[in-house]
């Protein structure tokens, strides 16, 4: 199903505009695709170019401008539910095409065989916009580094579900110091010597041998090479270093 | 030093969560340097024969060629280094293959593949690729890209209309612009590159970077150099537990040495001799 526009005024739905051309203009002249009559509207308004599943929004210099979700828009990458307005006119843009990456119905790749045209498209969407896509999906795992930096919304998704856990070192000069496992993947132990990697997965936290003549061990057996769950308080040892395994709550 | 010593080589593939079959294929093979990875589309079982096939005409060609010749030395007719000539011939010998088969046989009717190969020798990768199977390297602290996805999202990134950050919003996810067996003829990407020892390569298909950003794989490769094949492991396992919902596969190559093309009197003799 080919996304669409749904022209309204104060609530009142007027007309809905299946978006299966590149190029859908809006404005006051009868020659838009989307016709306002309203003095508000300039007489080409505005245009949305529709590149297969995607769309997006341009303000052709109009005189009154436009708005998305709010806030002045020169040019806009729509997404699913925003609401475009032109003086008391709102344009809600749906797609209910699902997200490839957020669907279960994942579509299979597909080719395309002949390049499909630029021309039309409109010119970059710019960084800051991006940033404030960012934002919203922005995952800020409670880590040693402050320094902001953006997070995969697909990777967040591990991380929320399992709980946080944490490393209490109880032997050696580091006695007492504790690390958050608030990565996907944490090593511990000194590379070429002995390592382990702890995973935390959606359904838990996992040692795995990475390196080393040895195992860890977990409560006093050696876990061999295979990847082993840990339980709430359980003692690693490793490389001469103990460390217990606790859930914070 | 040959490949066989200066290079470890470990691969995986894996349906993934949600598909039932695979459709990607895999080979690799330490003694030539060679890795070949291959992402199948197509309806039933297509996209599998249409990544065997692939991978199939790429390993064995490439592996006949050179037993009887060296990769860096120049074909006799063009000119080209047989390294080269070896990726870019047999891409396209693949893709005529995949291409007839599906024009005989109506259940592999529009069926084809990505490809993402790479063939080591000479202190240097030479890489071939057509459609968004990727190619990417870890150098000391820096991780990525070194293919670009021949696909509407990275002719759109190029091009402006979206940028790299808003791609991840973009509902035009696996669409590529070239692909293995779709048609007649097909151009592959070629591309060499000089290597340095440390350096790690990693072949995927979208299953991986679709489902794990960037910045999270070149974590994983750098924590778990140690042990390539647990990295690899873990990749598939990210892929997986972040949803799987595409066949995922991983080829990592760890350069341990260099490994120069023997060019001293003796190389040269017994290369003549083999000739």
């Amino acid at each position: 199903m080919p996304a669409k526009l749904i022209l309204s005024m104060d609530g009142a739905v007027i007309k809905e505009y299946p978006l299966t051309k590149e190029r859908t203009t809006i404005g006051r002249k009868p020659h838009n695709d989307i016709v306002i009559d309203n003095l508000a509207v300039s007489s080409e308004h505005a245009a949305v170019i529709t590149i297969l599943n995607d769309s997006f929004f341009e303000d052709l210099n109009s005189t009154n401008g436009s708005l998305v979700n709010g806030a002045p828009a020169m040019k806009h990458f729509l997404q699913n539910n925003d609401v475009i307005e032109i003086g008391k006119y709102k344009l809600k843009y749906l797609n209910d095409q699902p997200t490839q990456t957020t669907a279960a119905d994942f579509e299979k790749t597909l080719v395309l065989r002949a390049p499909v045209r630029q021309s039309a498209a409109p010119a970059t969407a710019g960084g800051a916009q991006g940033a404030k896509y960012e934002s919203t999906t922005h995952f800020n795992a409670t880590a040693t580094k402050v320094e902001p930096k953006p997070v995969a919304p697909a990777a967040a998704t591990v991380a929320t579900v399992t709980p946080l856990a944490v490393i209490q070192i109880l032997n050696g000069p580091n006695l007492g110091k504790e690390m958050e496992l608030s990565k996907n993947l944490t090593t511990l132990g000194k590379p070429g010597v002995q390592v382990a990697v702890l995973a935390r997965r959606p359904h838990g936290y996992f040692i795995t041998h990475v390196e080393g003549g040895s195992f860890p061990t977990v409560n006093g057996s050696s876990i061999g090479e295979q990847p082993h769950q840990l339980n709430d308080h359980d003692v690693i040892e490793l490389a001469g270093i103990k460390m217990e395994f606790y859930l914070k709550a | 030093m040959n490949t066989n010593e200066a290079l470890e080589i470990v691969g995986q593939t894996n349906p993934g969560m949600v598909r039932s079959h695979n459709e990607d294929s895999i080979t690799f093979d330490v003694n030539y340097g060679l890795a070949v990875l291959a992402d199948g589309m197509g309806g039933y079982n297509a996209g599998e024969v249409a990544s065997g096939i692939a991978v199939s005409v790429l390993s064995s060609e490439i592996r006949h060629r050179l037993d009887a010749a060296r990769p860096e030395q120049k074909e006799a007719g063009t000119g080209d280094e047989i390294g080269f000539a070896l990726l870019r011939d047999n891409v396209r010998k693949a893709n005529l293959s995949i291409f007839n088969a599906a024009q005989s046989q109506p259940q592999y009717a529009g069926m084809g593949t990505t490809i993402v190969a790479g063939l080591f020798y000479d202190n240097r990768v030479v890489v071939a690729h057509v459609g968004d199977s990727r190619l990417y390297r870890l150098r000391g602290e820096t991780f990525e890209t070194i293919t670009r996805d021949h696909s509407l999202l990275q002719e759109q990134i190029d091009s402006g209309v979206i940028s790299k950050e808003m791609a991840r919003l973009s509902k035009n996810k696996n669409l590529v612009t070239r692909a293995v067996g779709i048609d007649a003829e097909v151009e592959p990407e070629v591309h060499g590159y000089d290597v340095a020892v440390g350096d790690i390569y990693l072949f995927c298909s979208d299953g991986l970077n679709d489902m794990v950003e960037d910045e999270d794989i070149g974590a994983t490769i750098q924590m778990l150099q140690g042990n390539l094949a647990l990295a690899a492991s873990q990749l598939i396992e990210q892929a997986n537990d972040n949803g799987g919902r595409d066949n995922v596969s991983v080829i990592l190559v760890k350069v341990k040495a260099s490994y120069p093309a023997p060019r001293g009197w003796w190389a040269k003799l017994l290369s003549w001799f083999r000739n």
